[in-house]
């Protein structure tokens, strides 16, 4: 089952369609309603190496639909502590649950002052419309 | 400006997600490519293929015409029969592959593919003989494949054998219906009048059939094995190499069959052979066979779930049971050469 469209006011977002969870130095990373939509049913998760970093901008890995492949950028730099291995197992729970079970990857952040440059939900919000 | 079949409103009414497809606007999917592949499987869908070209060819010397511009034996078919052919170059290169129908002693119909209509009329058209005509007729009519282990059920029709035609009705629309597909399940393709083709849409609809877009027909088509023209099939690729041998009658004298003689006879170098992934990866048109080889054909297989395409390979290389190891951007992903269809029904 699909989700619905949201965009929870908690998180931060990328305009390449990324989402941030923040908790103290650590965050939790996923794609957004709008980019599984757009892609549609996931069939494969590219996941990056515990332990390897990822750069803010840059691609860390890359999801795929039946038709389609699209890299995964980082709305954030630090190091890989943990991949969704059930999003490796079940690339769909990303569509099924994209803020929750399907979330990608958890991250250490080398870089505190970042997540300013992060938008907030209205502001995601408005790219959409704008796009 | 692109062009739209008679049921542009209804694929909007659906929701589905429309796509450029060979200058047509066309429906890519309408739930969703994975339930709309698995419901042809196990049930029935539809697709509107009214994009595809219908070109007929009349006249006393019809058949000439025909048995010199393809590659199988046109003296095969009665009225009533359909036939798997190819319209070939001088290389043995594949101009189109097409359905051909006969329509009756003297009348015959040519479905081709969209993005070769023009280039398969204009071939035909500059070789026609004295008292053969060939005309493009693909305004007139619109086409519904119906495709699934039940479809000839839910259309209400007695099961018939693959590659005939006959005229029926469905509630009243007359309808030419060719036991014909592109998915590997029984099924037909049903062609009837363009101002018909609303109506024909809505009664299969309403007898459970689902709505299937491009691509789930691509997905279906590829788990079969039949090759698409413009990504596995090509004018630069000769018939042998691409495996469709078997749609060539050599006996016969049509435009490139000289060079398909002596392909056969020397053995092709390289072939389009079909593989599955046995690492977690999908391939895609355009990627490198490392040794030598391109995949030009590629998707995650719905119903194996795993990575499957059609690739050249070095004819050393080609045999099912070999390795290989694809580019996939940048990292080295195994597979193996696998034997056609890719998918098999179960018992």
């Amino acid at each position: 089952m699909a989700a619905s469209e949201s965009y929870p006011d908690e998180l931060l977002y990328h305009s390449e369609h990324d989402w941030a969870r923040i908790d103290g130095d650590e965050a939790t990373l996923g794609v957004t309603w709008f980019a599984q939509d757009a892609l549609g049913e996931l069939v494969h998760y590219e996941a990056p190496d515990v332990g390897s970093t990822v750069s803010k901008d840059a691609s860390y890995g890359e999801v795929e639909s039946v038709k389609a492949v699209s890299d995964l950028i980082s709305p954030l730099s630090g190091e890989v502590l943990e991949v969704n291995q059930k999003v490796v197992d079940a690339p769909e729970t990303v569509n099924e649950d994209p803020y929750g079970d399907g979330w990608l990857i958890r991250i250490r952040m080398s870089s505190a002052g970042e997540r300013d440059q992060l938008l907030s939900a209205a502001e995601y919000k408005k790219v959409l419309e704008e796009a | 400006m692109l062009r739209r079949t008679p049921l542009h409103d209804r694929h909007i009414a659906l929701g589905a997600r429309m796509v450029p497809f060979a200058g047509w606007e066309m429906p890519v999917q309408y739930e969703g490519v994975i339930p709309e592949h698995k419901a042809v499987r196990r049930d029935a869908g539809v697709f509107d293929v009214s994009h595809m070209g219908e070109l007929e060819v009349e006249g006393p010397t019809a058949r000439d015409l025909l048995q010199a511009t393809l590659s199988n034996d046109v003296d095969k078919l009665e009225p009533g029969d359909a036939q798997y052919t190819l319209v070939t170059n001088e290389t043995g290169g594949i101009v189109d592959d097409v359905i051909l129908y006969r329509l009756d002693r003297h009348r015959y119909l040519i479905v081709a593919n969209a993005s070769n209509v023009a280039a398969v009329f204009s071939w035909l058209k500059e070789r026609e003989l004295r008292g053969s005509d060939v005309r493009d007729v693909s305004d007139d009519y619109a086409l519904l494949a119906v495709q699934g282990p039940r479809a000839l059920e839910r259309l209400g029709f007695a099961p018939t054998r693959p590659f005939t035609w006959t005229m029926s009705d469905v509630e009243g629309i007359e309808v030419m219906v060719n036991r014909t597909g592109y998915t590997g399940e029984e099924g037909v393709e049903l062609a009837c009048m363009a101002e018909e083709a609303g109506r024909l849409w809505d009664t299969i609809l309403h007898r459970g059939v689902v709505p299937c877009g491009l691509g789930a027909r691509d997905t279906l088509r590829l788990e079969v094995c039949y090759p698409l023209h413009g990504n596995d099939i090509g004018p630069d690729w000769d018939a042998i190499s691409s495996g469709l041998g078997w749609a060539c009658e050599l006996d016969t004298e049509f435009t490139g069959a000289d060079r398909l003689r002596a392909i056969k006879a020397d053995g092709p170098a390289q072939k389009l052979v079909p593989f599955a992934m046995t690492d977690k990866a999908i391939p895609r048109q355009g990627m490198a066979v490392v040794g030598g080889g391109e995949v030009t054909s590629g998707t995650m297989s719905p119903m194996l779930e795993v990575g499957i395409g059609m690739a050249y390979l070095p004819a050393a290389a080609s045999k099912a049971g070999t390795e290989l190891v694809i580019d996939v951007r940048g990292k080295e992903r195994h597979g193996v050469v696998a034997k056609k269809p890719l998918y098999k029904k179960e018992q």
